[in-house]
């Protein structure tokens, strides 16, 4: 029920941000979403593909550093009311989120919201058992490539 | 397996007089090592320049009346213009190791080589050698002062050397395994090496009868002396000299290893400030100047050895009354001022080693923005501190922040980089830019 994301060390250095997303087209990864989290120094990028090894090596052999831990994703309708009512869930079992982030998949309306809760199987349980569709990764990647 | 116990032993008396016999004892030798100088042309010159002569030391006091010595002053007589004695004289000849173009070239008389042997059995027996054990030495042999200065000082003590040198990391456990050897003498980076290898091989602890071990030519850390007795099951002692004032033998580690002691009805120790070379406190760090009592050969007075270290003059539990010196944790050269505070780049890399998987590469940036000192500490990133959360990434600078605060007492930018961004250097590497200056 957990999805693999890959996250990557940036210093806030002009063009760091391009140079590795060429990297990875050019080796046909395909990024199926990214997220930055930034600081005024470094900043910590996190990218959702399909080919995480491949992407991970290709980033290491060019120097950077990354690693991959566990997302959940949760797959709910792109309107009003659809964060809170996770964050409700969670609060309600004593889970914390780390951070979060969202995109919408293109064949639908649905979006997709990616969590790091600072109990990951425990958020899995309490989110399945309230009625909402996790995802699983394969499901993900065929949508969203879809 | 049994747990070796080091018992208490005092080799000399002289390392348990009361203090005021020891200045006493002090003063009276320094006066003879001036005599002893006054023809060496270096210290010629600058005694008729400051109007100093044997028959106006009277005591220890009058030690801050002479000059001090550098390596640079050594240079500059290379190679025998320090000389004390007759060539003919001379029993055996070292050199200690230039980084840079010439060694340093030293000399001992047979006293001196007697008084030298002497003074390696007394932290060898401070770090519980005694007369059944065996030891091999596996310092390289040859213009190291480190070989053939623990090599007696192994005889003197009445124990049996194996003088297997440095290296041939497999033969050195065969004989270690096969002789049974009781303790071991080598650079503990090289110890770090044999337990690796021992651990790899897989050969079984029992195999050994190794009880401990006397480490020197190097600095270390508290660190490697605790990984290095967990994996070798060892008791792992300090010791500490330089070529220059006469080898291994200054100082080393009693029982209690809190501390060397340092041998000082041979050696007079001072502790400065770099900078302003006024002693400072018991306790406070600064760079070690050591006049030797006790060498004919080549006597040496005030030599500032450039190691940074601290003094501690409490009486020991061990019974010894001699000055007990910390870990050398830096060098002088190296010091920076911060804010008025002496830092050293080897502080913040023992800050670094505190924080988990933090790299031990890093870079000190020092500007003057504002009139006021700002000091950056880049470190890299590695795979093991990084991590997906801003949260403990923040953590992780904040853990640095601390400890570089801890030990340096002043608070620096921590600045996270990439992996590999940082110069890397063969040899000796460039740790600080100080833009303040010009
Ligand atoms: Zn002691």
């Amino acid at each position: 029920m957990k999805l693999k994301q890959l996250s990557v060390f940036l210093e806030n250095k002009p063009g760091r941000l391009r140079e590795l997303c060429a990297l990875l087209a050019e080796n046909g990864v395909n990024i199926i979403t990214l997220s930055l989290a930034d600081t005024e120094q470094f900043g910590i990028l996190r990218l959702i593909v399909k080919d995480y090894d491949k992407a991970k090596a290709l980033l290491e052999e060019k120097g950077f550093v990354a690693k991959l831990s566990d997302v959940i994703a949760v797959e709910v309708k792109d309107e009003p009311g659809g964060l809170s009512e996770i964050l409700k869930i969670e609060e309600a079992s004593g889970i914390s989120v780390e951070y979060m982030y969202a995109f919408t998949i293109k064949s639908g309306e649905n979006a997709v919201l990616l969590f790091c809760f600072d109990e990951m199987d425990k958020a899995v349980t309490a989110l399945q058992s309230a009625g909402l569709n996790v995802l699983e990764s394969v499901e993900l990647y065929q949508r969203a490539e879809g | 397996m049994k747990k070796f116990v080091v018992e208490n032993r005092i080799w000399d008396k002289e390392e348990s007089l009361p203090r005021a016999e020891l200045a006493a004892l002090q003063g009276a030798k320094l006066k003879e090592t001036v005599a002893r100088v006054q023809n060496v042309p270096l210290y010629k010159e600058a005694f008729s320049k400051s109007g100093i002569a044997p028959e106006k030391i009277n005591s220890l006091d009058d030690l801050k009346r002479l000059p001090f010595t550098t390596k640079a002053d050594l240079r500059g007589h290379y190679p025998l213009g320090m000389l004390a004695v007759d060539r003919s004289e001379v029993a055996r000849y070292h050199a200690s190791s230039g980084t840079t173009g010439k060694p340093t070239m030293v000399a001992y008389t047979q006293n001196d080589l007697k008084t030298w042997a002497n003074l390696c059995a007394r932290f060898l027996t401070g770090g519980g050698l005694l007369p059944e054990h065996s030891v091999q030495i596996a310092f390289g042999y040859g213009l190291f002062t480190g070989g053939f200065g623990l090599h007696y000082g192994v005889e003197r003590v009445g124990a049996s050397v194996i003088p297997a040198a440095a290296g041939n990391t497999p033969k050195q456990i065969m004989l270690m395994m096969d002789m049974q050897v009781d303790a071991l003498v080598c650079t503990p980076s090289y110890a770090l090496s044999i337990s690796e290898f021992i651990l790899q091989s897989d050969i079984s602890r029992s195999a050994l009868n190794l009880k401990h071990a006397h480490f020197g030519g190097e600095p270390w850390t508290e660190d490697m002396r605790v990984r290095i007795e967990d994996e070798m099951g060892i008791l792992c002692f300090n010791n500490y000299g330089l070529s220059e004032v006469i080898g291994p033998g200054v100082s080393g580690e009693c029982a209690v290893r809190d501390g060397m002691h340092i041998s000082e009805d041979a050696f007079i120790v001072e502790c400065i400030n770099p900078e302003t070379l006024e002693p400072v406190a018991p306790g406070e760090e600064g760079e070690l100047v050591f006049t030797s009592l006790c060498k004919e050969a080549m006597p040496i007075i005030r030599y500032r050895t450039r190691d940074i270290a601290s003094l501690n003059l409490e009486p020991c539990a061990c019974g010894r009354t001699t000055a007990r010196m910390s870990r050398v944790t830096g060098r002088s050269d190296d010091m920076l001022i911060i804010k008025g505070v002496n830092v050293y780049p080897s502080q913040v890399e023992q800050a670094l080693l505190r924080v988990e998987g933090t790299a031990p590469h890093y870079l000190i940036e020092v500007d003057r923005p504002d009139r006021k000192d700002v000091a950056t500490v880049k470190v890299e990133m590695t795979e093991k501190s990084f991590s997906s959360s801003m949260k403990e990434l923040q953590e992780l600078k904040d853990k640095i922040d601390r400890a570089i605060q801890g030990i340096t007492g002043l608070r620096m930018n921590v600045e996270l980089v990439s992996p590999n961004s940082l110069e890397r250097f063969i040899g000796k590497a460039q740790r600080v830019v100080d833009r303040r200056r010009g």
